[in-house]
């Protein structure tokens, strides 16, 4: 592999926010190229989406508390900015992988609600047959790699698909997602290294929501005063530091890595600050412990991402109340939708315990193989 | 003796471990200000403050290894795994340098070390959350290894763990952690690691069986008597690392006929090891070949409904012990 010419700039956070700020201004990034491009339908897409994944995700939460699914569910509720924005920047040889709060992911990719939430109640028809649940969606069709639980697991294999394509000498990279807390899981480091190493075309994006289940940010991480993307520093890697309420910014910067990583093959990592309206999952009911109901009103009221977003479009004149208020419903009814698909699915039979576990036990003949590979004395069910 | 859950008995076994040793140590994600993810460590910080109950980031293997490092210098640690599915991101801390420290270094060190946390299926939790790796563990001599049923062993076996001069982990359940039970008042309550436990005693049958498994195969055994009057003895392990054999053989040689159940994957399981002993020591006694119950072998599926027939249950047990007597059911 050749290596690509190393970037010159590195950081240059601490810059750009001095000029240039979406908090004050909200067209501060409305002049980037990827965003004056926009026609008013990507526009108004980009809308319909987050509020997509908003009532996918109330729609989810109601189920969820009347019994009709398991296990965790992490919502995505104040964050969708940040899966719409980036998402929407990318291209037919990028790729996505992301932790266990996957929803917004998912549905950003192309993943339907119906798969999705019939995933979530454990149906035959959810998008891994029931078998992986919540936190682990997946759609390689869509360049989505899933929905991974173990905190910072991912990391490494994100730096694997971007690596992948480079072995290919393909012209695209990989978002990888991860929280403000698995910043602190080694393998994080260890592909950072590798990154910058190696020129790989990553993209590392942390979605900054403030807390790692009950601990906030500033009790879990030692960073520089810039803040976690700054970390790169230390690896050579370029960052940046993004407004998540102002899909404009995300877009914007996230642009820019993705550039970074198609010309010139150079690893990026963005800090998206955000937040989450809910608890960690949604198991977490005490999440008013460790932080203020004021908090999480203050984000509500003044940063909601697809508030901000519809107040843009607003003023640009390409949406109003009322049709955002369509939207609103369409959104709602798609979601309801789904609930009623998930509820009518059936579950998987039980057969299905050991079917892809194996390449070669589901497609037999297709590989030499010999001797036991499962060591059941007796299934308590009938096999196939 | 006062009735009190699996959790308060693993909280009260913790909280007079800190009283007795100052020593003692708690470190874990969420175990301190949010009072742990399934509040086993509830109230702890509170009263013992923030050097002894410690707040740690999502960072298994640097402070799974910072333990091991501190129990050198004599501290001994009480390390939460939130699951003990994540013990896998510190695999090299947990295993390698845990179990080899004293023997590496000619019995000159001592790695006094707790890890604990619940290591169960059954949640709903999918695959990557849901291993019961007490196997896994156990195969590397250095280490020790308990799986208490009840709120009772749970407390004695976790202030023995503490007390032990190696390291020890400790797997509880998150299903049985509201589980209630009796245990004794005193301070000084220890059950014996290595020690196991005959939790029902019967004559036709036995069952060997640790964690959850134990608590079916009970049911199980009530069952048998009831509709069948069938009396089956119910061993649990206690404790896989040391193994009390003696009881096992005992047990076997009573009963003449050995089910094995567990919750852990077939292939290598604890079961494997203790299908050797009974053959290897028992041979002779056995009026049958000896049976195994274990999760279906595959990845823990998520779908409620599976996940529950992956893993084997008081329904399961009753079935498989009746075709071993050839009873019709
Ligand atoms: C290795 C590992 N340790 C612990 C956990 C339990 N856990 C799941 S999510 C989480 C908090 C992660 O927070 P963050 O990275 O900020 O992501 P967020 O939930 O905010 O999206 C923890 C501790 C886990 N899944 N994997
Ligand atoms: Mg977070």
């Amino acid at each position: 592999m050749s290596k690509a010419p190393a970037a010159k700039k590195r950081s240059r956070s601490g810059s750009t926010k001095k000029t240039k700020s979406s908090e004050s201004d909200l067209f501060a990034f409305a002049d980037a190229g990827v965003n004056q491009k926009m026609t008013v339908e990507e526009k108004l897409s980009c809308f319909t989406e987050m509020v997509r994944i908003r009532k996918f995700e109330q729609a989810a939460l109601q189920a969820y508390q009347k019994g009709r699914m398991g296990g965790f569910l992490h919502l995505y509720i104040g964050q969708e900015a940040t899966a719409i924005g980036t998402i929407s920047v990318t291209g037919e040889n990028d790729h996505i992988i992301t932790a266990y709060r996957d929803h917004g992911h998912a549905l950003a990719v192309g993943m339907n609600m119906n798969e999705c939430m019939a995933e979530l109640y454990g149906k035959y028809t959810g998008c891994s047959k029931g078998k992986g649940g919540s936190m682990h969606f997946f759609a390689p069709d869509k360049r989505f790699w899933g929905g991974h639980g173990i905190v910072g697991g991912q990391t490494p294999l994100g730096l694997g698909l971007a690596y992948a394509l480079k072995y290919k000498g393909i012209e695209g990279c990989c978002l990888c997602y991860l929280g403000d807390g698995a910043v602190n899981q080694g393998p994080f480091h260890e592909s950072l290294n590798i990154a910058g190493l190696w020129d790989v075309p990553i993209i590392y994006v942390i979605e900054n929501n403030g807390y790692s289940m009950g601990t906030s940010q500033k009790r879990s991480s030692a960073h520089p005063d810039e803040g976690l993307a700054a970390r790169a520093e230390g690896y050579k890697i370029d960052w940046d530091r993004i407004n998540g309420s102002n899909l404009y910014e995300v877009r914007a910067k996230t642009a820019a890595a993705v550039a970074r990583a198609h010309k010139e093959s150079r690893p990026t990592v963005l800090e998206v600050m955000t937040y989450r309206y809910y608890g960690h999952s949604i198991a977490d009911a005490n999440h008013h412990r460790y932080r203020t109901k004021e908090e999480i009103r203050h984000y509500q009221e003044t940063k909601d991402p697809i508030n901000v977003w519809k107040n843009i479009l607003i003023e640009e004149g390409h949406l109003t109340e009322e049709k955002a208020k369509e939207i609103d419903a369409e959104a709602k009814a798609e979601a309801k939708e789904s609930i009623r698909f998930a509820e009518e699915s059936p579950f998987p039979p039980a057969f299905e315990l050991l079917t892809d576990v194996y390449h070669s036990v589901d497609n037999p003949g297709t590989h030499t193989n010999e001797g036991k590979i499962f060591f059941n004395d007796r299934l308590p069910f009938e096999t196939r | 003796m006062a009735i009190i859950t699996y959790r308060q008995a693993i909280k009260d076994a913790l909280a007079e471990e800190l009283e007795r040793d100052e020593n003692v140590f708690i470190m874990g994600e969420e175990v301190a200000e949010y009072n742990g993810a399934y509040k086993v460590t509830e109230g702890l910080w509170k009263r013992f403050g923030d050097k002894r109950v410690v707040d740690a980031p999502i960072s298994e293997a640097g402070f799974i290894g910072l333990g091991i490092g501190a129990s050198l210098l004599g501290l001994r640690p009480v390390i939460e795994m939130m699951f003990f599915s994540f013990v896998y991101v510190a695999w090299d801390q947990a295993v390698n340098n845990a179990s080899s420290m004293r023997y590496m270094s000619g019995g000159l060190m001592n790695c006094p070390l707790v890890i604990r946390g619940p290591a169960n299926g059954g949640t709903n939790v999918g695959a990557t959350h849901s291993h019961t790796p007490e196997n896994l563990i156990a195969n590397f001599p250095g280490l020790k290894v308990v799986v208490p049923a009840t709120p009772a062993d749970a407390k004695g076996l976790m202030k023995s763990a503490i007390r032990d001069n190696d390291p020890v982990y400790v797997m509880e359940s998150t299903v049985l952690y509201g589980n209630e039970g009796e245990v004794p008042d005193e301070e000084e309550f220890l059950v014996p690691i290595g020690k196991a436990d005959v939790k029902r005693e019967g004559s036709d049958l036995s069952i060997i069986a640790h964690g959850r498994s134990v608590l079916e195969s009970l049911k199980a055994a009530e069952k048998l008597k009831k509709d069948y009057n069938i009396d089956v003895e119910v061993v649990d392990l206690r404790s896989i690392r040391p193994l009390d054999e003696e009881t096992i053989i005992k047990s076997v040689k009573k009963t003449n006929r050995a089910l094995l159940v567990e919750e852990n994957k077939p292939f290598c399981g604890v079961d494997a090891q203790v299908s050797h002993l009974i053959q290897r020591r028992a041979f002779d006694y056995l009026d049958g070949p000896i049976h195994r119950l274990s999760a279906v072998d595959a990845p823990a599926i998520y779908s409620p409904p599976i996940e529950k027939i992956q893993l084997p249950d008081a329904d399961v047990i009753t079935r498989e012990v009746l075709e071993m007597l050839q009873v019709k059911a």
